[in-house]
């Protein structure tokens, strides 16, 4: 047991990979490896309220003291760049090489780039701290500000935008925002929000061209518009992380393949979180990617006990959620699994549209409101979800019918 | 100081299910347990600052509706991601159908 757990990425999933290990009593050496600067931490912020502070500051997942407290070795600023799987070592940039029992590759996503000449110094991506902080430097009032992508990213930028008085158009080349994964109701109530708050929304064109002459952005749009901006922000999605475990020939298939115990091909590397594709059981094994924080924890954690031997599958049914101005999103299960939808009305105008699929099985929730209203009803959708339950289409959508007692039924 | 405050009557609240008490400025959740025991803590979460009143209630556990960080709300131990700060708790008696906190 010389090499130890050793972690690529020091991320949600690999800091929470990290902290389980220790949680579950693991006494060898434990090694998280990250290329950024700082300590593990929480990506989701850096696109919402946190923002739009003076001076927005890294929420961290573990603090040096715990790491220290812990006995993980954190090795930062350093990319892992190649793996030798016979020798069970990974070759870091900085010329060392670190020896491993098992592996964990949590190397994550990155932002999609836009496949365009044109772009410049003024055409930014959002993925970390860094990144955060060089946008929200142009979020000052009157700044003009095109996001390029109508997601979940750039959506929320837009809002943070918002807030900070600068102006700002989004582009999206569908014929709506938020085309993948969110049911077209709730989308519309996102981009009236959006409208209503002074948000400039162009859907259904797609870019001709992009210009950044070094001081301001033009872009082009198919139908002939032209938007000219001080900073463009590319959210047009994001592609896994993948190249340490393809060139050390590790299967890949929209990600690092994984089996329900997060196992790659090599029995004694694993991957989690973002980097990696594996069965969703809720779905009868249906292999999935997910770019989701709740899944990066999960995943950690689980990895965590499958390198010290437990055995378990991955079980849980995929959650997402955003913030945009006071209103919040959560999703439960993939809605593109569902052929017909009920909807739930909560007061205020909170909403939860129930997807069921054909066999009647509850396999997606869909929910927004102000604050948190949707979150109990989504949760217990989750575990109905989870369950492979199959509740009467009334019920759902019933107000009087408490998803409680359906749980128990 | 230690002063008992009446937070709601007992039949404000469901089993197994939470409520909101603002006092003083300060925001607590009163909870009941499927057992039919009274129970308050903090009402915000320690991660970040969300009120639980609006989580779900399982057994002896309180899910924080933001990002579903769990606490048990008897102890107020924090059980796993991405909440790792203990919530406080407050002593609760039941008195003639009223629910009491002691907010020290
Ligand atoms: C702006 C933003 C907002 C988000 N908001 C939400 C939200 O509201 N809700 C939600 O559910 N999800 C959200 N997400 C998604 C969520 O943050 C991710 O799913 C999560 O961070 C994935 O964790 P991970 O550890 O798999 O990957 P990451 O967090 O990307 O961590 C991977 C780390 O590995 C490093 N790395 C990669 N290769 C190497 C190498 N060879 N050597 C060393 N280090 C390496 C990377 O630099 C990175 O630091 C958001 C993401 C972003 C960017
Ligand atoms: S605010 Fe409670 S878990 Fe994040």
């Amino acid at each position: 047991m010389a090499g130890g757990m050793l972690i690529i990425g020091a991320g949600e999933c690999g800091g929470r990979a990290a902290l389980a290990l220790r949680d579950l009593d693991y006494q060898g050496p434990v090694t998280l490896v990250g290329d950024e600067p700082h300590l593990p931490y929480e990506r989701p912020p850096l696109s919402k309220d946190a923002m739009a502070s003076d001076a927005p500051e890294i929420k961290a997942i573990a603090s040096d003291a715990i790491l220290a407290e812990k006995s993980i070795r954190h090795i930062h600023s350093v990319q892992a760049v190649a793996i030798d799987r016979a020798a069970h070592t990974v070759r870091l940039s900085d010329g060392s090489v670190l020896p491993y029992d098992k592996l964990l590759l949590a190397t994550g996503s990155t932002p999609r780039k836009l496949p365009m000449p044109g772009l410049g110094a003024h055409c930014v991506y959002l993925r970390t701290f860094a990144d955060a902080l060089a946008i929200r430097a142009h979020l000052t009032p009157g700044n003009r500000i095109a996001i390029i992508g109508g997601g979940f990213i750039g959506l929320e930028l837009a809002a943070a935008a918002r807030k900070l008085g600068a102006a700002v158009t989004v582009i999206e080349a569908q014929p709506r925002i938020l085309m993948r994964g969110v049911p077209a109701e709730i989308a519309e109530i996102i981009h009236d929000t959006h409208v209503a708050e002074g948000v400039d929304i162009l859907c259904g064109d797609g870019i001709a061209s992009i210009a950044d002459d070094g001081r301001q952005v033009r872009t082009t749009l198919a139908g002939g518009r032209e938007i000219v901006a001080d900073l463009a922000i590319i959210g047009i999605g994001a592609v896994p992380v993948t190249g340490l475990a393809a060139e050390a020939g590790l299967t890949i298939d929209n990600g690092i393949a994984v089996d329900a115990e997060l196992r790659s091909s090599d029995p004694d590397i694993f991957a989690a979180g973002d980097c990696c594709s594996f069965p969703l059981a809720v779905y009868g094994g249906r292999r999935v990617r997910l770019e989701a924080w709740r899944n990066a924890q999960e995943q950690g954690a689980l990895a965590a006990r499958n390198m010290l031997g437990a055995g378990e599958a991955h079980a849980a049914v995929p959650w997402f959620w955003s913030d945009q101005y006071g209103l919040s999103l959560q999703i439960a299960g993939l809605s593109d699994e569902g052929s017909s939808t009920v909807r739930r009305d909560l007061g205020d105008g909170a909403f939860i549209l129930f997807h069921l699929a054909e066999d009647g099985r509850l396999v997606a929730a869909s929910g927004i409101g102000p604050g948190n209203a949707v979150a109990r009803d989504i949760r217990l959708a989750e575990m109905l979800i989870g369950k492979q339950a199959k509740p009467a289409p009334e019920a759902l959508g019933s107000q009087d019918v408490k998803l409680k007692s359906l749980l128990a039924a | 100081m230690s002063d008992w405050v009446e937070a709601c009557a007992t039949g404000d609240i469901d089993e197994e299910d939470v409520m909101r008490f603002d006092h003083g400025g300060r925001t607590f959740a009163i909870y009941r347990s499927p057992d039919d025991e009274f129970f308050a803590t903090d009402g915000l979460c320690t991660h970040e600052k969300v009120h639980l009143a609006d989580g779900l209630v399982m057994d002896d556990i309180i899910e924080c509706p933001k990002h579903n960080g769990r606490f048990n709300y008897k102890t107020g131990d924090a059980r796993g991601a991405p909440v790792c700060v203990n919530l406080k708790t407050y002593p609760v008696k039941v008195d003639a159908g009223k629910v009491l906190i002691r907010i020290g």
